[in-house]
């Protein structure tokens, strides 16, 4: 054809597009402005509306904190929610983050089959809490499948009562077995990912220079490693206090956690006051936990300079 | 890690000595073992769904249900407003995608194609949106919801679960527009095509597969969904808002129904769409 052959700025004439939209130097703003308008919308009039309405006093409208005090006076249950939402996470979190770092790590052996395992270690990535939280229901209900194994092994005689309001540490432990068994295979992800981030190099390097397999584990791997290890760390923090359908659907309300107060005010006892408190707690941790992934990825991007 | 072995022979068809041998056989141990304990719940609650009611509360309970049953699957989707609030969430993922796809896209694009000021701020900005807890931003919303007209509605949910999928969405497209070759749109574009016209007859029709993953991870992003939803309505419920109002008075064999009946889909798209699985929680699209 022809037009191969023509020079590029007599291609053709200045078309309707560059007349809208400026040069394609402007282009890539125009891209973005949909999903930037859409974020912050959703993002800063909630944001806001959160903090007028849990610091606003519902009658007068003036800024107060008669709500935060409200609610310590008549929810007698939300001291035991903070209580209980900061033991799932400092119980979860460390253990998910060894689990999965020994599962990323056996990944990053390349085994034959290694990509069928992450994929199915990952399956949980795409359940719902509400969802994971059933399926441990299932399993330990009265009638359900680790009582019926524990006779089948002979260990029991009739059911034994897992899921009871009078046994609070068994609902805890049942909550941390299903939480983290539904949310390990995010932090496998992000450490998959950063293992497969790392370059083969160091590591022919420590190997010609002696270094065993644990010595290239402990000073190669893992200090590589770092920044993957602290963005999965806070993911997974931020995660867990909003922790929220596992624990109402193996415990009811009987473990408060601060989500399921804030479901709770709003859904049974329609107070959106008490509602908004919660909310703006869990979001105040998680903007904290934000901060925290910020100035550490800040470090990230100075490493790989 | 494994010890190293001569470049020029492949794996396997050598003969292992006694102790590389052992390694091995640990390694498939406990990878099985592993593995197992995925998977073994989820084919445990299926088990449970198919087992005929006599026996879900019989005592002893058999490990293996004597028959296939589908009666407390039937008593599940027959329930009140379960077939009901199943629709509501198959529309409202629906919505969710047509919102997600027409707004993401365009930014992934630009983040493709285009080096210009502002690119690593908008990045860090979906990164930071990624993990926010944007379901709890629900609460907030009632008064405003109200306000429009929106609570109680299908359009209103879908609005909250594009915001929280709207970030994954951008990373996606980014990466599948990255995989589309710049040349072939280069290439379209000397031979007289505006770049509309070359993204509309050449780079589209490469990502489509790509797009269509996206929209499977949004459905499951919406599908999932449990806290927003249940906030934000009160008669047109989706799935888990009406699995989640009723739980407290409803029998086991609902709540395992429930649970696997909201797990199928999932799993049948998370399967589909696996290989974009890294990329979503690793960070950095193809690019890199």
């Amino acid at each position: 054809m022809a037009t191969v052959d023509t020079p590029v700025e007599a291609r053709r004439p200045r078309p309707l597009r560059q007349r809208l939209l400026g040069t394609d130097t402007l282009l890539p703003y125009w891209l973005l402005l949909p999903s930037v308008l859409y974020l912050v919308l959703f993002f800063v009039i909630p944001l806001s509306q959160a903090i007028v309405v849990a610091f606003q006093d519902p009658d007068t409208g003036a800024w107060t904190l008669k709500n935060f005090s409200d609610l310590l006076r008549w929810d007698y249950k939300f001291k035991p929610a903070l209580k209980w939402t900061f033991l799932l996470a400092v119980t979860i979190v460390p253990l998910q983050l060894v689990t999965a770092l020994l599962v990323a790590l056996l990944v990053n052996t390349r085994f034959r089959g290694s990509q069928l395992f992450l994929y199915i270690c990952a399956i949980p990535l795409g359940l719902s809490d509400l969802a994971a939280g059933l399926i441990w229901y299932g399993i330990f209900a009265d009638r359900g499948f680790l009582n019926s194994l524990l006779y089948a092994l002979g260990l029991i005689e009739r059911p034994v009562t897992i899921l009871s309001y009078t046994q609070i540490d068994w609902l805890f432990g049942a909550v941390v077995v299903a939480e983290h068994w539904r949310a390990t295979a995010i932090v496998l992800v992000v450490l998959v990912a950063g293992l497969q981030m790392i370059s083969k190099d160091y590591l022919e390097s420590a190997e010609v220079l002696g270094a065993n397999r644990w010595q290239r584990l402990w000073y190669v791997i893992l200090p590589l490693l770092r920044p993957s290890l602290q963005a999965a760390l806070i993911i997974r923090t931020i995660f867990a206090f909003e922790i929220f359908a596992v624990v109402i659907a193996l415990a009811g309300d009987f473990l408060p956690v601060l989500a399921e107060r804030a479901y709770t005010w709003y859904f049974f006892r329609q107070n959106l006051q008490f509602a908004s408190v919660y909310a703006v707690i869990i979001l105040a941790i998680s903007l904290i936990f934000t901060v925290l992934y910020l100035v550490f990825l800040r470090v990230r991007e100075e490493e790989r300079r | 890690m494994t010890p190293t072995m001569p470049p020029d022979v492949p794996p396997g068809s050598r003969r292992l000595t006694p102790r590389e041998a052992r390694n091995r056989v640990l390694l498939y141990m406990a990878v099985v073992a592993i593995a197992s304990w995925v998977l073994l719940p989820i084919f445990l609650i299926a088990v449970l769904s198919f087992t005929p009611r006599e026996e879900f509360f019989g005592w002893p309970k058999p490990l293996i249900p004597s028959r296939f049953s589908i009666e407390t699957m039937a008593f599940f989707v027959n329930s009140y407003g379960v077939l009901e609030s199943t629709l509501n969430s198959i529309w409202v993922a629906l919505l969710t995608i047509a919102i997600t796809l027409v707004i993401a896209a365009p930014a992934g694009y630009a983040l493709s194609r285009f080096v210009f000021r502002g690119r690593e701020a908008f990045r860090l900005g979906i990164l930071i949106t990624r993990m926010f807890p944007t379901a709890l931003l629900a609460v907030p919303l009632i008064v405003l919801y109200y306000r429009l007209g929106i609570y109680d509605t299908l359009v209103g949910v879908a609005f909250i679960h594009a915001a929280m999928a709207l970030p994954f969405s951008v990373l996606i497209t980014t990466s599948i527009f990255v995989g589309v070759s710049k040349e072939l749109e280069e290439a379209a574009m000397t031979l007289g095509c505006s770049r509309l016209e070359a993204f509309v007859r050449i780079t589209l029709p490469l990502a489509l597969p790509g797009l269509a993953a996206a929209a499977m991870f949004t459905f499951v992003i919406s599908w999932n969904e449990v806290f927003a939803a249940a906030v934000l309505t009160t008669q047109n419920r989706t799935l888990p808002a009406q699995v989640l109002a009723n739980l407290r008075a409803s029998q086991p064999y609902f709540k395992v129904a429930g649970g696997f009946f909201m797990t199928i889909p999932a799993l049948i798209f998370i399967f589909l769409i696996r290989r974009y699985l890294i990329q979503m929680w690793g960070g950095a699209p193809a690019e890199r």
